[in-house]
């Protein structure tokens, strides 16, 4: 039977260290939806989203209340738009459009973010899904909630060069959209290789082809929770440190996985997985950077920060792997900047640049991660960015993401405020010369040779 | 079996218990163990109950539970018992 020493140290993850389920996400297939009458797209997918989702929160709270476990996000993801949308829609107005949909039944059934207005282009462009990316732009100053993702590149087709170009671009002009509202747009638009189908995490979940017509994936998380029990084990060698955070990521994600059964059961939706990530949020105590000082470092992005998240994100797997029945989506420590105190801190502090970010995403998901940079920064350099961190995905056959806020009007030294979970983020330097001519080349770069292994 | 755990954080005090259980049988929950403990005047109790015949849903009673614990000055959680068995129990 459980003892009081069991429920305590529950209670107290809960309540002093920032344990919760980061998000219960609802993936929707969009594919019935699709119609050549605009009209019909939008009324279908309406309707299909509201029938499906109109449960989640009210599900949400009641799980929340009964097992005592905050559910911070409930969240959509739906079927790329640009397929959904292909056969009705066309110009870039017409997808707009059908982000004002997602934007309206999101609001209606109270999640907090839909994501799924999303192309895939690892390989080549459909016009509709061109128009699509055009209208990203349009769509995200329009919404509120919807948050748009593009898979650029994959190991299995190389990366998309033309699309890298058009994204840099695309960007910018979000940025510009937005940038009454210090260009938070971006922060709502993230570029993939090896995007995930069933990603239950913002801004890039979708719902894959391969998926069923609706299922819930669960992220979980806890940092805090992390952090405290390293604590303890301060001074420890490197098997202690790894059996500890192994141990915490096993229970950490065990609430998760009950959240997820429990959730699936209520709304009667099949279980799809658990993304077993250490996400973490602005408040104090909910940080991965936190967690790397105390493994060590005097600042996250010190000499051993990479080995540091390296061994973290293979404890957290290694932990959380055994604890639920399907694992999948991101499942790794998160280093995104605006939304960890801990990386604010380093980065105010001079400790962390974006080279030493790029480093740290090849041994953790997902990649660069809310960077704010500064508004003037040109569309080529961010496209060079993202190839750079697109080829570490392509070439470790890993997901590897891009969302950078270049904000309008701001440079270096400066801070910019988003609000909320998305967090604050001091304007970080970039690399002032140019890849011009390398983004300018046109086409793809071929799939690396550990691609071919049939 | 819908059991569910109840804890009780706070300053110790008169009548605590007696205003719990009180609560408890009114609403047809059966108490199936209790431990406690007294550190520094803290008082940190448990209680595993049943609420297969209770009169009321979980979340309901949860709300209440904390409205008395609000009254007495104490803190008053009530949680399904999976979650503590999800994490301390392969």
């Amino acid at each position: 039977m459980i003892n009081i020493n069991e429920v305590s140290e529950t209670n107290e993850m809960i309540e002093k260290e920032n344990l919760d389920v980061r998000t219960i996400t609802m993936g929707i297939s969009l594919l019935d939806c699709i119609d050549s009458d605009l009209e019909k797209v939008k009324k279908n997918i309406y309707d299909k989203i509201y029938n499906k989702a109109k449960d989640l929160v009210k599900t949400g709270k009641e799980i929340e209340k009964e097992f005592g476990i905050p559910i911070v996000n409930k969240r959509i993801s739906v079927t790329p738009i640009s397929l959904v949308g292909a056969a009705a829609c066309r110009s870039s107005s017409d997808f707009a459009s059908l982000a004002v949909v997602l934007d309206d039944v999101a609001k209606e059934v109270g999640v907090n973010f839909i994501g799924g207005y999303s192309a895939l282009v690892s390989k080549g462009m459909t016009p509709a899904e061109e128009l699509l990316i055009k209208s990203i732009p349009e769509a995200l100053s329009k919404t509120d909630r919807v948050c748009s993702s593009i898979n650029l590149g994959s190991t299995k087709t190389g990366i998309n060069m033309d699309a890298v170009k058009l994204m840099g671009e695309i960007i910018k002009e979000t940025a510009e959209y937005t940038k009454e509202v210090d260009s938070l747009g971006c922060a709502k638009l993230v570029v993939f290789c090896n995007a995930p189908d069933d990603n239950p995490f913002m801004a890039g979940a979708f719902h894959g082809v391969t998926e069923a017509d609706c299922i819930i994936n669960v992220g979980v998380s806890g940092p805090g929770v992390v952090k405290t029990a390293l604590e303890k084990v301060r001074g420890k060698d490197f098997e202690i440190l790894c059996e500890t955070i192994k141990k915490t990521a096993f229970k950490v994600t065990r609430v998760g996985q009950l959240v997820a059964k429990e959730a699936s059961e209520r709304l009667n939706v099949p279980f799809g997985i658990v993304d077993l990530s250490l996400a973490p949020t602005p408040a104090i105590g909910d940080s991965v950077a936190d967690i790397l000082c105390e493994i060590g470092l005097e600042h996250a992005g010190a000499p051993g920060t990479t080995a540091a998240l390296a061994l973290l994100n293979d404890q957290v797997k290694k932990g959380g792997v055994m604890a639920s029945s399907y694992v999948g989506g991101l499942s790794g420590a998160f280093i995104p900047v605006s939304e960890d105190q801990g990386m604010i801190n380093a980065v105010e502090a001079g400790a962390l640049t974006i080279e030493k970010l790029e480093a740290m995403t090849c041994v953790c998901s997902v990649g660069l991660d809310m960077i704010a940079i500064p508004g003037d920064t040109k569309a080529t350099t961010i496209s060079g960015i993202i190839a750079d961190e697109l080829a570490i995905g392509m070439v470790n056959q890993k997901t590897t993401a891009v969302r950078i806020i270049p904000v309008i009007g701001k440079g270096v030294g400066e801070t910019v405020e988003f609000g909320g979970l998305l967090g604050h983020a001091p304007i970080m330097s970039v690399n002032k010369f140019s890849c011009d001519d390398f983004i300018n080349r046109g086409g793809r770069i071929p799939a690396p040779i550990h691609s071919f292994k049939n | 079996m819908k059991k569910t755990i109840i804890t009780v954080v706070g300053k110790d005090g008169v009548g605590i218990i007696a205003k719990i259980c009180t609560y408890l049988a009114n609403n047809h929950i059966n108490i199936e163990d209790i431990s406690q403990t007294i550190t520094g005047g803290f008082f940190n109790m448990m209680m595993i109950t049943d609420m297969n015949e209770a009169s009321k849903p979980i979340g309901d009673i949860s709300d209440e539970l904390a409205q008395i614990g609000e009254e007495i000055g104490v803190v008053i959680k009530c949680q399904r018992e999976e979650i503590f068995d999800s994490m301390h129990r392969i």
